[in-house]
């Protein structure tokens, strides 16, 4: 574990160990439900959660890097930790994966800020070391960029869909990615969620603690506006209805294009004898090995792996990939026509 | 295929593996690698482990596979099923095939097999006798094929070494034994990547997905200066030398791009990635399960063996991976195609019964256009 300073717990607050936090400060969670003054920052943690769940940042007591005041210090740890026992209490994983990636953000900014530091270098160490603590990534200084190795760009690039991530649209050279330091925070946000999310799924759920009720009633309440109903169209992305068509006029799909409708068809609970016919064109038609590989695809023959639609990146990659505005930025074929209500 | 033909194709192919297994090698840590093999007419065979080279020149003798392949990952427990193997790392590798290369040659020298009436036609996209489109296209690639096939072997080599930092001792390049070449990379940082970021690499090394701005067009107020230099590395370079051709013409080239746009710079990406990018099979690159053709076993479509290029620029495969008997065999040949092995020519031969050296036989055999007399 980092060894963290006063000011890093605030901006950091998930790095500290909670329980021994409190314990440090010489305080009970009990006297947080009790404590009129303390209370205050039980409904400071709610408010930190609301705003969280609106995919808002919380806007903290910090000013620049600094803490505005002494006192405010560990009432910005405080509200984190008692937001995280208000969560725990609701039960609501909806509220702890919003209020997960919010914080990843606040912090974003702070490694941000750290990273970019020419004036006081041991922030900046300490940003390069909570990366590769936390992410196993060794960044290092080079003139104005930081440089990472291809390879751990690409484990967490590929969770990104816009094209300046893709690797060809990065300063690459000597097996080594350039980037900013936003944009080396930026590569980390998902797993830094990621992180803050499995510490709070991880931590003990307490017991009712007398004075948290109202906050935990009105989080459920809260976690009840994020449900959402999907209806779906029922028509085939343009991907699918190409593969059809080439199929249909006789001509040549690629593996990977009978890869892609297969996993799509099946996905869409069509059955292995009747997606079979739909291949019958094909120059190489033969039934036994078409009804073996879907078998294959759908998983009731070999591994037993169910194998699902690839995304649409992928089947850019392999000229598989039809995309018309409809698509509207969806990541896998199967979510065409899907429209949130 | 009929049975005379195979029965010619397997005592060929068990010939020359018994008289070269100094060729065939397992490769290093075995004990990781999944084996699997193809007979003749049948299906495929994998999720094997072997132990040494003895072990598979037992295989080689007891089953006379068409085909031999071995894993380019490695793996605990190589002959279990493929979800409990324990997948450990895999050996970068990229499959350039003359077939990909979109070149104008191809049609002079691929035929048209029908499925249902045999009948063998220049290349078409149904029978010209009975009208199926049950066709199978067969090439006898050419020397334009081979050496175009070379020429993206080398783009590919210049950005492993010096996009990638890959050691060139670790990339190794063999002819496929058909069409095109295999390169492996071994010990690179990348040898624990997973499919995803594979299928990344490979887009990277393809000119794939590029956006203007990578080449500092804008859509907005777009900037002389962010434009790449004329030595700059990696794909901005490369893309200098290519849209401007030499350092004097950069900045006239550069107000004409200013002046055409955003939209039309798009499709001066697209002409550009025709001749810079490298023309890989992404699928081949991303796949980290797959097994490959067993160096130093032969190509059961051609008949030629896959061996390692030492010299690429002098590589011949017509010459140097054809390792079957001379001696010779009467066969019935509709072979309109003139194709050259071990410096001789042969063909075109239509619907007619030709003596031939074994090695031409069974390349004839191999590609369906002959059949044993």
């Amino acid at each position: 574990m980092l060894a963290l300073g006063q000011d890093e717990i605030a901006k950091y607050p998930f790095l500290a160990d909670a329980g021994q936090y409190l314990k440090d400060k010489g305080f009970t969670l009990e006297q947080f439900g009790s404590d009129p003054d303390l209370k205050q920052l039980v409904d400071k943690a709610f408010e930190r959660i609301r705003v969280a769940a609106n995919g808002k940042i919380y806007k903290s007591d910090l000013i620049g890097d600094q803490v505005s005041k002494e006192a405010a210090l560990p009432r910005e740890v405080f509200s984190f930790l008692l937001a995280i026992v208000l969560l725990k209490l609701s039960g609501m994983h909806t509220l702890i994966k919003r209020f997960a990636l919010a914080e990843a953000r606040r912090a974003e900014k702070y490694l941000e800020k750290d990273l970019a530091n020419i004036s006081d270098e041991s922030k900046k160490e300490l940003a390069i070391r909570i990366i590769d603590d936390l992410f196993s990534i060794q960044v290092e200084k080079l003139d104005d960029y930081f440089v990472i190795a291809v390879s751990d760009y690409l484990k967490h690039s590929i969770n990104f869909h816009e094209r300046e991530w893709k690797l060809i649209n990065r300063h690459v050279e000597n097996g080594q990615v350039f980037l900013t330091p936003h944009e080396t925070v930026r590569l980390i946000r998902k797993e830094l969620g990621t992180y803050i999310n499995s510490k709070i799924i991880n931590a003990k759920t307490p017991t009712m603690i007398p004075g948290f009720e109202d906050s935990v009633n009105k989080l459920v309440l809260l976690s009840k506006k994020f449900i959402t109903f999907t209806v779906t169209t029922g028509e085939y992305p343009p991907c699918i209805k190409h593969a059809i068509e080439e199929l249909e006029k006789g001509e040549n799909l690629p593996h990977s294009g009978r890869f892609m409708l297969g996993a799509f068809l099946l996905s869409k609970g069509q059955s292995v004898e009747q997606i079979a016919p739909l291949f019958k064109n094909a120059p190489d038609y033969n039934e036994r090995v078409t009804l073996y590989q879907l078998n294959h695809l759908a998983g009731t023959s070999g591994s037993g792996t169910q194998y699902i639609c690839p995304s649409c990146e992928k089947l850019k990659t392999q000229d598989l990939c039809f995309a018309i505005p409809e698509c509207d930025n969806i990541i896998n074929p199967l979510q065409f026509g899907k429209k949130r209500k | 295929m009929q049975e005379a033909d195979i029965k010619f194709l397997e005592d060929s192919f068990k010939k020359y593996y018994f008289e070269h297994f100094d060729l065939i090698r397992v490769p290093e840590r075995t004990f990781e690698r999944e084996f699997g093999y193809q007979k003749f007419n049948s299906g495929m065979t994998r999720h094997i482990s072997i132990k040494d080279d003895k072990e598979l020149h037992l295989l080689f003798m007891q089953n006379i596979p068409s085909d031999v392949y071995c894993s380019n990952a490695y793996y605990s427990f190589p002959n279990l099923p493929m979800n409990e193997k324990d997948w450990k790392e895999a050996d970068l590798i990229f499959d350039i095939d003359a077939k990909d290369l979109n070149l104008s040659c191809r049609e002079n020298h691929t035929v048209s097999i029908c499925n249902e009436c045999k009948q063998v036609s220049k290349i078409s996209e149904h029978c010209l006798k009975c009208n199926s489109t049950k066709i199978e296209k067969k090439s006898l690639p050419c020397k334009n094929c081979i050496d175009s096939s070379k020429t993206e072997v080398s783009k590919l080599s210049e950005i492993l070494i010096d996009d990638l930092a890959i050691d060139q001792e670790n990339i190794h390049v063999y002819f496929s034994g058909n069409e095109g070449f295999h390169v492996y990379v071994h010990g690179s940082q990348f040898q624990q990547i997973g499919s995803r970021e594979r299928s990344e690499l490979a887009d990277y090394i393809m000119f794939n997905g590029i956006i203007p701005e990578t080449f500092g067009m804008k859509k907005f107020k777009p900037n002389r200066s962010s434009f790449p230099d004329f030595n700059e590395k990696g794909w901005r370079g490369r893309f200098s030398k290519q849209v401007f051709s030499s350092k004097s013409k950069r900045s006239k080239i550069i107000s004409e791009l200013l002046v055409n746009g955003y939209s039309s710079f798009q499709k001066t990406l697209d002409n550009v990635s025709e001749n810079i990018g490298v023309k890989i099979d992404p699928n081949v690159t991303m796949d980290i399960h797959r097994i490959f053709r067993l160096p130093g076993s032969i190509n059961s479509k051609s008949g030629l063996t896959k061996i390692l290029c030492k010299n690429l620029t002098k590589f011949d495969p017509y010459s140097e991976a054809s390792f079957l008997s001379d001696e010779s065999v009467e066969v019935f040949a509709n072979c309109p195609i003139e194709f050259s092995l071990k410096n001789k020519k042969f063909g075109p031969f239509i619907n007619e019964k030709v003596t031939v050296p074994t090695f031409a036989a069974v390349y004839m055999v191999c590609k369906k256009l002959a059949t044993i007399a």
